[in-house]
């Protein structure tokens, strides 16, 4: 062999890391961390600079964190960067509401009490959870990041794959992952497809100030336009999901504050007191987008690259988590076997893994939205009964609990909260 | 001596037709669902076995890079080179070696490819004992239930280890249930491996194989099973499921 090995025997062969993630954004930094603490050397790519993407503002979104999104980010050292910033939501309360009638007697009541986990979850803003992972990316050894640069191309060789950035450096490592969002990237370079639904319905989001405390409960009407979700914040505050068809949604967000609150306050009457804004607004077209891959050779995707879904149960992030929680165990046992982490045979079992899992999620929100999203008064008093129904068993409520906590399924050892 | 013959032979004369044709056979080592398909399943958790027994009696964490460095270690039976890979990638120094010449170069090309260094040979555990070779760690994965005498060739992978190395070795049970898993399930109902591939009598009881290993001189210190789980259709470790595939680990004591 020509090149010359450096010891032990090992060619290095100018990888510049052992794995490259395009997208910095929020899957993108956890898996860097995670990584990181299995012992890989990673490299970070983001088309932005790190100064816009942390300093942004309160922007009014934010997630509800299943507890082992929350496990996820205390092993990897993110929680408690942001743990006094974040809301425990101790109550899930689902209505059946028709706008102007208030809320149906029929509702479904979920009760952390129930099961000896602790919360369901924590509500937490995008500006914090997006401060800590950069600022934890960016005090561990293991994490080079480059910023501003976006990639433009990627070439694979039987031992690695070489994304060459817009200023022509080049970055050569084993695996390159993308968290590069539902937009063409890494997976559309691996020549991976998509297949997408679009819905004629747009999300609201916003966040408000409300006079009376929240308590944190959690509330979802689901109402004939759609959904309305009121996610309890730190102090008296709460994070607002709802959706409307895309023409009214439109109008909707066309109007000045006042104008709109006078359209969200009846939505869902007055037990918070008097509201106001807190925070900008903002409209997302839903839809489903789905790859058709989850991986490529030596390319994996993680979170809305792989699966963009519907964001009616707030699931995404929390998809995209147990994605990045699972590639970095799967990478982790393949590189103390000592197999090669880019291989076909490591990322198969990834996708076997999460394939399942996210196209069942996917679909299950997508007929979830369809069913509550009916105005058909047949269709109407079967959910209402099906609600009473599961609010009347506690077997299955506890079920549904678990399921909201992200308990259930085949899980990473670090959403049960075991060192990777 | 014998490496530096072999690698000159398949670095200089060997004509270009033929490397085509290594390459096609490298490529078919390493398809997950081609000819080795069984191989390949079950290698993760053969891996698993052998690392945490090597990183356990040499005292190393394989949590960090290269874990193996400073290690000698033998594969017998190398084939592609599936466990040889990722015992240079761990950082050990790696000799390959195969019974089976045209196995040589593929595993050499594949070598190349990943970026690995390994001293693949064309010989046998017996000629390498002969030749005062010496490692860290012998691995005998699903070669005893395929040679002519296991005792003779258990003493040369004895003598082929230093003074506290460690042996791995792994084959076959013989019961009613590895002949129907292993002969009637693996190669006529699953077609996993060709036919004829084992018989069924050179198939080996854990208890006659620590009898023997004892006897080539070796101290057998654990034993585990190989299991096939249809659910996950993958294989898994178990303490007291040996009743098919299974592995075993021997020191060869301190002089």
């Amino acid at each position: 062999m020509d090149n010359p090995c450096l010891p032990p025997h090992i060619c290095h062969m100018d990888f510049d890391a052992d794995i490259a993630i395009v997208g910095g954004g929020l899957n993108g930094p956890a898996l860097a961390l995670a990584m990181a603490t299995a012992g890989q050397k990673v490299i970070l790519i983001d088309a932005l600079g790190v100064t816009v993407r942390k300093d942004a503002g309160f922007d009014g979104r934010s997630y509800a964190l299943a507890l082992t999104s929350t496990r996820l980010l205390e092993g990897i050292g993110v929680w408690e960067r942001i743990a006094e910033h974040a809301q425990p939501m101790l109550e899930i309360k689902v209505t059946d509401g028709r706008a102007g009638e208030g809320p149906s007697p029929m509702f479904m009541h979920f009760d952390h009490a129930e099961i000896e986990e602790g919360p369901m979850g924590q509500m937490v803003e995008d500006r914090h959870l997006r401060r800590a992972l950069l600022e934890a990316a960016k005090d561990t050894d293991g994490i080079t990041q480059i910023n501003g640069r976006r990639v433009v191309a990627q070439d694979i060789d039987p031992a690695g794959i070489t994304l060459t950035l817009d200023d022509g450096q080049t970055v050569r490592t084993r695996l390159a992952v993308g968290a590069d969002g539902r937009g063409t990237g890494t997976g559309a370079r691996a020549g991976i497809k998509r297949v997408e639904w679009r819905y004629a319905q747009t999300a609201l989001v916003c966040a408000i100030q409300h006079e009376e405390p929240h308590n944190g409960i959690a509330h979802q009407f689901f109402m004939p336009p759609g959904p309305l979700a009121i996610l309890p914040l730190t102090g008296n505050r709460s994070s607002i999901v709802w959706s409307e068809s895309e023409r009214n949604a439109a109008r909707i967000h066309a109007l000045d504050d006042a104008g709109y609150l006078e359209v969200l306050r009846p939505r869902f009457g007055d037990f918070l007191g008097e509201i106001s804004l807190a925070g900008a607004r903002y409209t997302y077209p839903l839809g489903l987008s789905l790859a058709h891959q989850m991986v490529a050779a030596r390319v994996a995707l993680v979170g809305d690259a792989a699966h963009g879904m519907h964001p009616i149960a707030g699931q995404g992030l929390n998809a995209g988590l147990r994605d990045v929680a699972a590639l970095a165990e799967v990478v982790a046992d393949a590189a103390r076997r000592g197999e090669d982490i880019g291989s076909e045979a490591a990322l198969t079992r990834y996708q076997e893994w999460r394939r399942f899992d996210n196209a069942s999620l996917a679909l299950a929100t997508d007929s979830f939205n369809r069913l509550f999203s009916n105005d058909n008064p047949l269709v109407r008093m079967a959910r209402d009964v099906g609600m009473a129904a599961i609010n009347a068993l506690p077997g299955l409520r506890r079920g549904f609990i678990r399921e909201a906590a992200g308990l259930t399924g085949d899980l990473p050892r670090l959403m049960r909260g075991k060192p990777i | 001596m014998q490496s530096e013959t072999t690698t000159a032979t398949a670095q200089s004369t060997v004509d270009p037709a033929e490397i085509a044709k290594f390459e096609a056979m490298a490529a078919e080592w390493w398809d997950l669902n081609g000819k080795f398909k069984p191989l390949h399943m079950l290698n993760p958790c053969r891996l698993d076995y052998i690392t945490t027994q090597i990183a356990g009696e040499f005292d190393r964490d394989l949590k960090v890079p290269a874990p193996f460095a400073g290690l000698r270690i033998l594969d017998i039976g190398c084939g592609g080179g599936l466990l040889a890979e990722p015992m240079a990638r761990l950082g050990a120094e790696v000799v390959g070696a195969d019974a089976a010449e045209r196995n040589i170069p593929v595993a050499q090309i594949h070598a190349e490819q990943s970026g690995l260094e390994i001293d693949y040979r064309h010989t046998t555990a017996e000629a390498m004992a002969e030749d005062g070779e010496k490692f860290d760690v012998v691995l005998n994965m699903e070669v005893v239930e395929h040679v002519a005498s296991p005792i003779d060739y258990l003493t040369a992978c004895h003598d082929l280890l230093k003074s506290g190395g460690l042996h791995i070795c792994s084959t076959i049970n013989r019961n009613p249930k590895s002949y129907m898993m292993a002969i009637i399930g693996a190669e006529h109902v699953m077609r996993w491996l060709p036919k004829g591939t084992h018989e069924w009598s050179k198939f080996i009881t854990p208890d006659e194989l620590f009898d023997l290993l004892r006897q080539a001189g070796l101290d057998p210190v654990d034993r585990k099973g190989f299991v096939f789980n249809p659910v996950k259709w993958t294989w898994g470790l178990s303490d007291r499921d040996l009743s098919v595939n299974y592995v075993t680990a021997s020191l060869r004591p301190a002089d």
